[in-house]
């Protein structure tokens, strides 16, 4: 379980910021939870790194802009996840932050991170995709938005 | 789960007779044990599958079942088009056509005692492994619509396998009917690199020993003599299989309304198989098992370049090739006539009884090798399919131990560095980029394989012919 940085400014009723990981029987479940629906993608694409690799390992060197759209915001949180696995996959990269804006469907982002590199990041299970399996995207009794779902590794 | 839950029809097979929107009824072959051992969710999955339009016969859960997306792993479901049946890329799952290989080497045990640590140390350079390795074939656009055409057979000619390994493959290396014009622009730019690569996750190359034998007459037909050595691959489709996985689960979940289907759950994602989602779902994941079988032959050349340079006198053949996450276009015995089906196998290995035309004729009398995957550390075994399975499942039986418990728990257990010492104590040597990797995979994470082939063979899905233990574990 990690806590984000910069997660004060949540209003004081509200969890801070943060991601965990949950059990699944052959693969592993990604939770973010955050004061609003783009920090709770963001803190999940957090867990989805976490998976593969300790989080404090990866450096911020480089950084790639990612947009997506989806009619739910179940479908855009899955898209949104697909999609850094897709440029994780493509450009060899780990991302270790996320800045993500929501807006009518609409998902803009920018992922912070750097090339692969075996030796000093260890990388494990290669998460493949994000699936429907546990999907929610919801706002909680108390104000805080978790979206969640399975990594298939 | 449960044992309450079922019409107990024999010692190994437990029913769900159908209700409610169920078509036909569910069927799990499995002892008690594993029964009881089983996640609720198999129950809940193996019901909902027989929910969907054109099922045939029964929704089947094999000894290993467990909980997996839509469909469970160790699912078989076979679906007649005539009756407005489905393909479903849940059904198929995102690793399209991981399987497993085995090739016997000829070798004694004692052979290898002296060169183990080399040939673990050559195999692990030699054959990329883990995130951030790629494969030294870089596939232009022409290669890569070839190879999602041709599978091993392209591999073959390329150079990067033998001729007679091919009549060992399911479909003789190929899927036919694939359409690499419906494998889209991302699924290709992942494969680009990685063909040839083994992966992470459960995925490995061992060396293993013949530990024991149980039926002489299968042993010998398949190559398998008791001391001897033999390399099993397990991997499949890597990126690309996953992105046409998630590109078309997406579109069938999206679409299921305007097909008139109601999904029970969103990652029972299908299409009508004369639908045009559902061809082109067809020809992409055909390719998708051509990509698999490709690859599975490459990393057996790479395998074969070690061990001609460090034992030359090892001739590797192709025991037999699997593939457990599939839709084959089979013809089955139904009342009384042959049907034509579409038959989903969703962690589950195809298992033709003696005497299948599609067999091999060295290996026709015996039945088909059912190769089951245990853990790492613990052993595998070698099967042939039964005659009592075509009537049972569609010829299919498990696929290996499937996990008992989830990676975060073990990897709170285990430690990495603590279980590669402990493996190498007993002889095991283990090479891997992860450590953590290592942790997850940890033999106590998993069922045990023995109980689960021993369901297999009590139920009459698949008979045992030998057991293997691993002498070296390439892991992702």
């Amino acid at each position: 379980m990690g806590t984000s940085a910069g997660s004060d400014a949540a209003a004081p009723t509200i969890p801070t910021a943060h991601w965990e990981h949950f059990p699944h029987d052959a693969d592993i479940g990604v939770r973010g939870i955050g004061p609003t629906l783009a920090e709770a993608f963001e803190q999940a694409a957090l867990a989805m790194t976490a998976v593969i690799t300790d989080l404090e390992r990866v450096e911020l060197r480089e950084s790639v802009a990612i947009s997506c759209e989806a009619p739910e915001p179940d479908l855009l949180f899955v898209d949104w996840l697909n999609a850094l696995v897709l440029e994780m996959a493509t450009q060899g990269l780990l991302f270790g932050a996320f800045h993500v804006e929501i807006r009518n469907h609409r998902l803009a982002a920018t992922a912070q991170g750097e090339p692969v590199d075996p030796k000093r990041h260890e990388p494990c299970s290669e998460v493949k995709g994000a699936t429907f399996t546990e999907l929610a995207v919801e706002q909680r009794a108390d104000g805080a938005w978790v979206a969640q779902c399975i990594v298939d590794v | 789960m449960d044992r309450g839950l079922f019409n107990r029809v024999s010692e190994f097979e437990w029913r769900i007779e159908p209700v409610g929107a169920m078509r036909v009824p569910a069927v799990i072959y499995a002892d008690e044990e594993l029964i009881d051992g089983m996640d609720d969710k198999v129950y809940e999955q193996v019901t909902n599958v027989a929910m969907l339009p054109g099922i045939v016969r029964a929704s089947y859960a094999m000894p290993d079942a467990h909980w997996g997306y839509g469909f469970p792993i160790g699912g078989v479901a076979a679906f007649d088009p005539e009756q407005g049946g489905v393909v479903s890329a849940g059904g198929v799952g995102f690793d399209i056509s991981c399987g497993v290989r085995t090739m016997v080497t000829g070798l004694e045990r004692q052979a290898i005692e002296p060169i183990r640590v080399k040939l673990a140390d050559d195999l692990y350079r030699n054959v990329p492994v883990g995130i951030g390795s790629k494969g030294k074939i870089v596939l232009s656009e022409a290669d890569m619509d070839a190879m999602l055409t041709g599978g091993a057979a392209w591999a073959v000619e390329c150079g990067w396998g033998l001729e007679a390994d091919l009549e060992r493959i399911e479909e003789r290396g190929t899927a036919k009917g694939a359409k690499p014009q419906f494998v889209s622009k991302n699924a290709r730019k992942r494969q680009r690199k990685e063909m040839g690569t083994l992966g992470s996750g459960n995925h490995y190359l061992e060396v293993q020993e013949v530990a024991d034998i149980y039926d002489a007459a299968a042993a010998e037909a398949f190559g398998l003599r008791r001391g001897e050595v033999v390399v099993t691959i397990h991997c499949g489709s890597r990126g690309l299989g996953h992105q046409i996985g998630t590109e078309f689960l997406r579109e069938m979940a999206m679409s299921a309304d305007a097909h008139g289907i109601d999904l029970p759950d969103r990652e029972l994602a299908c299409a009508p198989i004369g639908s045009e989602l559902g061809q082109r779902y067809l020809g992409a994941m055909r390719a998708g098992i051509n990509c698999a079988l490709a690859n599975r032959e490459i990393i057996s050349h790479l395998t074969r370049q070690v061990f001609a340079r460090i034992a030359p006198q090892a001739e590797l053949d192709l025991l037999f090739d699997v593939s457990h996450n599939t839709c084959k276009t089979e013809t089955h015995p139904t009342n009384g006539k042959l049907q034509t089906l579409y038959v989903h196998r969703k962690g589950a290995t195809r298992a033709f009884g003696p005497g299948h035309p599609s067999l091999p004729d060295a290996l026709r009398p015996i039945g088909q090798p059912v190769l089951i995957g245990g853990s790492m550390g613990t052993m595998s075994y070698v099967l042939a399919g039964t005659d009592t399975s075509e009537a049972m499942s569609f010829s299919s039986a498990c696929h290996g131990a499937g996990r008992k418990m989830s990676r975060h728990a073990a990897k709170k257990l285990w430690k990495g560095r603590q279980l590669v010492d402990e493996l190498a104590e007993r002889g095991i040597v283990i090479r891997s980029p992860s450590s953590r990797g290592v942790a997850e995979e940890a033999p106590g994470a998993y069922k045990d394989v023995t109980a689960v082939v021993d369901a297999t063979e009590h139920a009459g899905l698949a008979r045992k012919v030998a057991r293997l233990l691993p002498v070296i574990c390439i892991k992702g």
